[in-house]
C-alpha cells in the first residue's frame, strides 16, 4: 500500500509548489485578462475578449518586431555557437570542462548588469567606437546604441550559452569512429561535415532554438537598456502596461497572446522540422 | 625482418600484379608525445602484404597493431617510414584519397542513415551513377545476406547484422584492400565463430586483400594466410599460422600463441646439429640447434607444445626421445582431453594435453611421479628476440 503511494508522496512537494506558484497565478492572469474596471473601483470578470483584439492590433508592430528580433538572434546564435561547440567537443581535449565553465561564467553576473556592461561598450564615446572614429574608420555621427543592431547584439550575447550547450552535447555524443568512417569512405572534410557531423548535431540545434528563440522574443531588458523608442519589443509593452499604465487586463491579455503565438510557432516548427525528419533530409 | 611477397594460386596475374605487393610498409614508426615524453607505439615495421592475401596482425592490446593499421588507412601519419599501396607511395595522403576501406571494431555505422544509405555512402562520394549504386548495393547486401533490410536503421539491427552492414559498406567500393580492426570483438562466441567462417567465404568470393587486426589467436590461426605477431611496437614473428604455431620465433610468440611449455638448461653437448641438455640420470632433452648456434655450457631455452608430450608412469624406452621426470600437480578433465600440470625435476611447470581416446582412466593422478617424453623434432630452441 505504502509502496504504491510512495511516488505520489514524492511528487507532492514539487506538485504543490507548481500548483501554488505557477498554476494559480496563470489562472489568475487569464481571468484578469478577461476583466474590466480600474485600479480604484476594482475589476469584474466580464469575459471581455475585445481586450485581446485591441491589444494585438494596437501593438502588432511590437509583436512582429519581437518575433523578427528573436528570429535574427536565433540565426546569429546558430552561426556563432556551432563553431564554438564544435571546437570544444572535438578540439577541447582534456580541458573541455574548463571551456564549458568559461562559457557559463558570465551567468555568475546578473543579466541586467551584463546588459549594462554592453551599453558601456557600445556608447559613442566607448573604448571601441571612439578609436574607430578617431582613425576615421567609421563616420563621426555613427551610432550603435539605440539601434536594432545593439538590441539584437545584446540578445544574441545574453542567450548564446543556451545555444552552445545543447549543440555541444549533440556533437560530444558523435562517435569519432563514425567521422573517421566517413573520411574512409571518400568524404572530404567538408562533405564529412555536411553529411555526417551536422546532421548528427541537428537535435542539439533544434533544442538550442527552442531554448533561445522563446526568451529572446519575449525579452524586455535588452531593448530597454540598449535600444530606443524605435526598437520597443512586446516584453517592454507588457511591462509598462503593468507598471506604468496599470492597465492590468491589457498587460495580461498581451502576455497570453504572446504565449499563444510562441506556442503555435514552436509547435509548427517542431512539426515541420521534427528531428527525425531533419535527419532523413540530411541523409540524402 | 622483411617478409617475402606471396601470391595466392588462382589470382589473376597481370604484368605487375604478382610482383607488386598490395600493401607495403617500409621502416614505419609512430611516436606520440605525451607529457614531454616520446612514446613509441610502432618501432620500425617492414611488411609486404600480397594481393588477395588474408593477413592478420596479432598481438596484445598496446602492441601497435591498430596504430599500424590506422597508418595504412591514413588516420595516422607515420613519424618515420613510408606506406605503399600497390607500389604507389601514400604516406601523408588523406584517408578519403586512399583506395582502402576499413571495418571498425564498433562498426561506426552512420546512425542517421538507413542500411541502403550506409552502404551507398562511399559510392555517392565517388559520384557513381544512381542505377549503378542501386545495383552494386543490392549485390553486396546479397553477399552479406541482408537483402530486404535496405530501409532499416542501424539501431534496428542485431550486432551481427550491423557487422555485416559495416562489411558491405566497405566492400561495395571494391577497395584494393580491406582493413578490419577487431571486427568480431563485440560479438558473442557463437556468432563470432559463425562470422569467422562467413568472413573467410566473403574474402574468397570477392578476392580482396584482407588485413585483419585481432588479439584473438584462434581467430588469427583459423582465418589467416599469414600472421604478423606484434609485441611492443615490433613484429616478433611473421609467417603462416602453422609456422608460427609450430616454430615460434621468440619466447613471446611461443607464450602468446596457444599454450606453450618453456624448458631450459645448460647445454652439455652438441650432437649432429642438435643440442643436448642432461639433468639427472635418464633425463635429457634433445633439441635442434637454434639458427644463431650455441656452445656447450651456454643456457638454452626451448618450447614444446602440450599436445606433443606423452605422459607415462613407466619409464619410456630411451631411444631418440627427450625424457623429463616430474610430479603431477593438477589433473583437469576437459571432456575430449585431459590436462596434466607437471612440475619437472628441474622445477619447470609443464602442461600436457592427453586425448581421451579409448582409455577411460586417467594416466596419472595428483602426486604421481611421471615421465614426460617427446620427439625432439617437436621442440624448438628460442631466442629472446
Amino acid at each position: 500500500m505504502s509502496r504504491r503511494l510512495a511516488p505520489y508522496l514524492l511528487i507532492l512537494p514539487g506538485g504543490l509548489w507548481l500548483l501554488l506558484f505557477f498554476v494559480v497565478p496563470m489562472v489568475a492572469m487569464l481571468s484578469l485578462s478577461l476583466q474590466q474596471g480600474d485600479v480604484v473601483s476594482g475589476y469584474q470578470l466580464t469575459w471581455h475578449w475585445q481586450t485581446y483584439v485591441d491589444g494585438i492590433s494596437n501593438y502588432q508592430t511590437q509583436i512582429i518586431r519581437s518575433l523578427w528580433y528573436g528570429f535574427i538572434t536565433t540565426v546569429l546564435q546558430i552561426v556563432l555557437a556551432f563553431p564554438i561547440a564544435y571546437w570544444i567537443a572535438f578540439r577541447g581535449g582534456r580541458n573541455k570542462s574548463v571551456y564549458l565553465f568559461l562559457i557559463l561564467l558570465p551567468f555568475f553576473v546578473s543579466f541586467v548588469l551584463r546588459t549594462i556592461s554592453w551599453k558601456f561598450i557600445l556608447t559613442d564615446e566607448s573604448f571601441v567606437l571612439a578609436p574607430l572614429k578617431d582613425v576615421g574608420l567609421v563616420s563621426q555621427d555613427f551610432h550603435i546604441l539605440g539601434t536594432p543592431m545593439a538590441v539584437i547584439g545584446g540578445l544574441t550575447y545574453n542567450f548564446l550559452p543556451f545555444m552552445i550547450l545543447p549543440i555541444y552535447v549533440a556533437l560530444e555524443r558523435i562517435d569519432p569512429r563514425v567521422v573517421e568512417a566517413a573520411r574512409d569512405l571518400y568524404a572530404s572534410p567538408v562533405q564529412t561535415f555536411r553529411k555526417v557531423i551536422f546532421p548528427l548535431a541537428l537535435p542539439g540545434v533544434f533544442a538550442g532554438v527552442l531554448m533561445t528563440f522563446v526568451p529572446a522574443s519575449s525579452d524586455y531588458i535588452n531593448s530597454e537598456i540598449l535600444g530606443s523608442s524605435g526598437t520597443t519589443m512586446i516584453g517592454q509593452v507588457i511591462q509598462s502596461q503593468y507598471l506604468r499604465s496599470q492597465n492590468y487586463p491589457t498587460a495580461a491579455a498581451l502576455s497570453f497572446a504572446l504565449m499563444a503565438i510562441l506556442l503555435v510557432g514552436i509547435f509548427t516548427y517542431a512539426r515541420a522540422l521534427g528531428t527525425e525528419d531533419v535527419l532523413k533530409v540530411a541523409a540524402r | 625482418m622483411t617478409a617475402t611477397i606471396r601470391t595466392q594460386a588462382g589470382q589473376p596475374t597481370g604484368p605487375n600484379r604478382s610482383d607488386t605487393p598490395a600493401i607495403e610498409l617500409v621502416g614505419v614508426a609512430k611516436e606520440y608525445h605525451s607529457h614531454g615524453d616520446v612514446v613509441a607505439a610502432v618501432k620500425g615495421v617492414d611488411l609486404a602484404i600480397g594481393e588477395g592475401e588474408f593477413f592478420s596482425m596479432l598481438g596484445p592490446s598496446g602492441c601497435g597493431k591498430t596504430t599500424t593499421m590506422r597508418m595504412i588507412a591514413g588516420f595516422e601519419d607515420p613519424t618515420r617510414g613510408s606506406v605503399f599501396l600497390h607500389g604507389e607511395e601514400v604516406t601523408g595522403v588523406a584517408p578519403n584519397k586512399r583506395d582502402v576501406n576499413m571495418v571498425f571494431q564498433s562498426y561506426a555505422l552512420f546512425p542517421h542513415m538507413s542500411v541502403f544509405e550506409n552502404v551507398a555512402f562511399g559510392l555517392k562520394r565517388k559520384n557513381v551513377a544512381s542505377p549503378e549504386i542501386r545495383q552494386r548495393v543490392a549485390e553486396m547486401l546479397a553477399i552479406v545476406d541482408l537483402t530486404g533490410r535496405e530501409k532499416r536503421q542501424p539501431r534496428e539491427l542485431s550486432g551481427g547484422q550491423q557487422q555485416r552492414v559495416a562489411l558491405a559498406r566497405a566492400l561495395v567500393n571494391r577497395p584494393r584492400a580491406l582493413l578490419l580492426d577487431e571486427p568480431l570483438g563485440a560479438l558473442d562466441l557463437k556468432l563470432r565463430q559463425h562470422m569467422q567462417v562467413e568472413l573467410k567465404r566473403i574474402q574468397r568470393e570477392v578476392g580482396v586483400t584482407f588485413v585483419y587486426v585481432t588479439h584473438d589467436q584462434n581467430e588469427a590461426l583459423t582465418m589467416s594466410d599469414r600472421i604478423a605477431v606484434m609485441n611492443d611496437g615490433s613484429i616478433e614473428h611473421l609467417g603462416t599460422p602453422r609456422e608460427i604455431y609450430e616454430h615460434p620465433a621468440t619466447k613471446f610468440v611461443a607464450g602468446f600463441i596457444g599454450t606453450s611449455n618453456l624448458l631450459g638448461g645448460a647445454v652439455s653437448a652438441l650432437d649432429n646439429g642438435r643440442a643436448v641438455i642432461t639433468f639427472g640420470p635418464g633425463e635429457r632433452i634433445v633439441v635442434p640447434l637454434p639458427r644463431n648456434g650455441v656452445r656447450p655450457g651456454q643456457n638454452l631455452e626451448l618450447t614444446v607444445r602440450p599436445e606433443k608430450i606423452d605422459i607415462t608412469t613407466a619409464e619410456p624406452a630411451a631411444g631418440d626421445r627427450s625424457i623429463v621426470r616430474g610430479v603431477v600437480t593438477e589433473v583437469v578433465y576437459l571432456g575430449t582431453s585431459t590436462n596434466y600440470n607437471v612440475r619437472t625435476s628441474a622445477g619447470s611447470e609443464v602442461v600436457v594435453f592427453d586425448q581421451n581416446a579409448s582409455n577411460a582412466d586417467f594416466v596419472a593422478v595428483r602426486g604421481d611421479h611421471v615421465y614426460l617424453s617427446w620427439n625432439p623434432q617437436h621442440s624448438y630452441a628460442i631466442g629472446d628476440r
